[in-house]
């Protein structure tokens, strides 16, 4: 985990708020690196994680993760952590063969209009879990759910109303109903003010989204182009309410990702600059 | 994830980079040592050349094995069809195994038309007008009398090589011989034998066959990860030519709103979880300049791992302006992927330039020359190459500022 991006955000694995709904989006650039901080953020705040790895293979998440200092097979093995590959679940779809049997949450695959109920399925059996606990079993915080990423579900062909009615079913289950934390990853290609040509699909989704969220992270390219040293800039939104009058509060920091960590700074003020 | 490189034993003091590895083995083995792969010097992925030595110092060492390499064509697909032959014929100079897939041409007129391997070339062949490639300060110069500041900064290295050699160098005005291409295993695929044209099925099963028919020669074969270790592995080798073209019954083509979009997407997506579960490397390339829509080009890149970009210069009017005069064309990098780690390695620079010489296909960083003319009139220099954007992070807003 990132302990600047924690400062910023003030939070810390032993006091952060639960039943939030914490959207990372980006903007022709790549915010997986914040998937990865609240990965072992949450798992070392000690939470019941359900990962939805949609894009990336198993080994890569661990690898990054060990270098943040989390072990994911580690919390696997104790029950932590319930991954969902979608990788190696999704050629049991595609590619059937007679014996193997198919997975069912990734069924939307051979049929996209079916919707992602499968998936829902699944992210309620993980996040509820069994009903008895076994003797000596840990006991684990608040559940979270953590998806990267929604808008590869968009590329596979499912409609942006399925993937929103995903996002509204979880955030019910998780956020509400079990007071935990959800966190998804969304992508854009086009330009903000793209009218005609723009990537309608996924512009809908962002905005959904960002309506239902409490907290948004955006990331962006720097507006003056590209910098070897200078990886992009980051909008934090917060949604709050004081009283009886919602308050949003917004913040820009620029950003560096490094091989164990990314740095945050505010803008103009890079270790390449000064 | 791309396959790394297994260090001895289980002394995980020992391994400090990519110690997680998707080889599924059960006992302890020697250093995994596949005949032309190295180990990359960043990050201990297994490499592979691409075949051109100037692309695989792009991309960081090599093509990593387990990734997939897109390249969008340029506009009568010479130069993209020439990089997936070298890919080729790196395979079978390195006793890899191959598999090619095609609608268009037969997959063996593709193979009939690999460039001749340069066997006998040990050294590094003489660059004619390039500076030296170490780093060394040249003291043959006279110290600078004015720009003494510029002094102890290394000199400009405009062609990309690195120092050390992997991969071979091709002579491209003859084919490879019979008996060493026929040394080589190869698989194809070619679409007409699978699914007739005409045929309803054509439209949507045609990706389908095409990933089925993969599955099964990886199985057969045993490029699988998960099997056991009993014999020595080998790279497979995987080259799709024009992808997204509507040979493949695919109309991202020829409508402005494709009826079945993520056909070709999904496909991306079920090669990723094939590549990253068996000993492959693919280079797909595609005719991205007759898809129209930008935010599906957006879609299809993201699913790659590395994704670049050709623009020749035949018959577009740069061919004639003479500041392109070097070069055959310009190169775009569009995206560089992070393996099994959060940072990505970008490339120095963005403008790049190619050319097809002979005996090699180099990638160079483009130099305009300055202008000395007194007057300042550019009417010459056609439309400017393009926004420098980053691959992976465009300038966002760049309409306000425009320097």
């Amino acid at each position: 985990m990132f302990s600047e991006l924690n400062s910023i955000l003030n939070i810390s694995p032993d006091s952060f708020t639960r039943g939030e709904f914490i959207l990372v989006s980006d903007r022709q650039s790549d915010a997986s690196f914040l998937i990865h901080h609240f990965l072992s953020f949450y798992l070392r705040a000690r939470c019941k994680v359900c990962f939805l790895g949609l894009v990336q293979s198993f080994c890569h998440y661990s690898a990054v993760s060990q270098r943040l200092g989390v072990s994911l097979t580690q919390a696997k093995e104790k029950g932590q952590l319930v991954f969902f590959e979608g990788l190696k679940e999704c050629l049991s779809v595609l590619t059937p063969k007679e014996n193997n049997v198919e997975s069912e949450a990734m069924n939307f695959l051979r049929d996209p209009t079916v919707g992602l109920r499968s998936l829902y399925e699944f992210v309620r059996s993980s996040v509820i879990g069994s009903g008895s606990l076994e003797e000596g079993a840990e006991q684990w915080g608040p559940s979270v759910l953590l998806v990267d990423d929604l808008s590869v579900l968009l590329s596979l062909g499912v409609d942006v109303g399925a993937v929103l009615d995903f996002s509204h079913y979880c955030r019910a289950l998780v956020c509400s109903q079990m007071q935990g934390n959800m966190v998804m990853l969304v992508r854009c290609n086009g330009e903000e003010d793209d009218d005609d040509d723009g990537d309608v699909v996924s512009e809908v989704l962002l905005k959904g989204l960002t309506h239902q969220c409490n907290l948004s992270l955006h990331v962006q390219g720097l507006p003056t182009g590209y910098c070897k040293d200078i990886h992009g800039q980051m909008e934090v939104c917060w949604k709050t309410r004081q009283g009886d009058t919602p308050h949003l509060q917004k913040n820009l920091f620029q950003y560096k990702v490094y091989d164990k960590g990314a740095s945050f700074f505010a803008r103009g003020t890079s270790s390449a600059v000064l | 994830m791309a396959a790394p490189v297994n260090s001895v034993g289980k002394t995980s003091a020992d391994r400090l980079q990519a110690n997680c590895t998707s080889f599924q083995k059960k006992t302890r083995s020697k250093l995994i040592s596949i005949p032309g792969t190295r180990p990359s010097v960043q990050n201990g992925q297994l490499l592979v050349s691409t075949g051109v030595t100037s692309l695989d110092y792009l991309l960081g060492g090599g093509l990593a094995v387990g990734t997939v390499l897109l390249i969008e064509e340029d506009r009568f697909d010479s130069y993209s069809r020439m990089i997936l032959k070298y890919f080729l014929a790196e395979g079978v100079v390195c006793r890899h195994e191959l598999f090619v897939a095609t609608a268009q041409d037969n997959p063996d007129e593709i193979l009939q038309e690999l460039p001749a391997p340069i066997l006998d070339d040990v050294a590094v062949p003489k660059p004619v007008e390039q500076p030296r490639l170490t780093g060394e300060p040249q003291d043959t110069l006279d110290a600078m009398k004015i720009a003494w500041r510029y002094q102890n900064l290394p000199k400009v290295q405009s062609a990309l090589a690195s120092s050390s050699r992997f991969g071979h160098y091709y002579d491209v005005s003859k084919t490879m011989e019979a008996e060493i291409r026929q040394a080589a295993k190869c698989h194809r695929f070619y679409l007409p034998d699978h699914i007739t044209p005409s045929s309803a099925a054509h439209r949507v099963e045609s990706y389908s066959a095409l990933l089925k028919s993969l599955q099964e020669v990886i199985h057969r074969e045993g490029f699988d990860l998960a099997t056991p270790m009993s014999k020595s592995r080998n790279i497979l080798r995987v080259g799709l030519h024009s992808l997204g073209s509507a040979l493949w019954g695919d109309d991202l083509c020829c409508h402005d709103k494709p009826r079945h979009s993520h056909a070709l997407t999904t496909f991306l997506y079920g090669l990723r979880a094939l590549l990253r579960s068996s000993l492959l490397v693919a280079v797909v390339t595609l005719p991205s300049h007759l898809i129209q829509d930008r935010a599906l080009m957006g879609n299809i890149t993201r699913l790659c791992d590395n994704a670049i970009a050709l623009e020749s210069f035949k018959g577009s009017e740069r061919e004639t302006n003479p500041l392109y005069k070097d070069y055959h064309g310009l190169l775009y990098v569009r995206q560089v992927p992070h393996l099994n780690s959060l940072a990505r390695q970008l490339p120095d620079h963005k403008d790049l330039a190619f050319k097809l010489k002979r005996k090699q296909f180099t990638i160079e960083r483009l130099h305009l020359p300055p202008d000395l003319s007194e007057t300042v009139s550019r009417v010459s220099r056609g439309e400017p190459v393009g926004v420098a954007s980053a691959c992976g992070s465009r300038a966002s807003g760049t309409k306000n500022l425009d320097f």
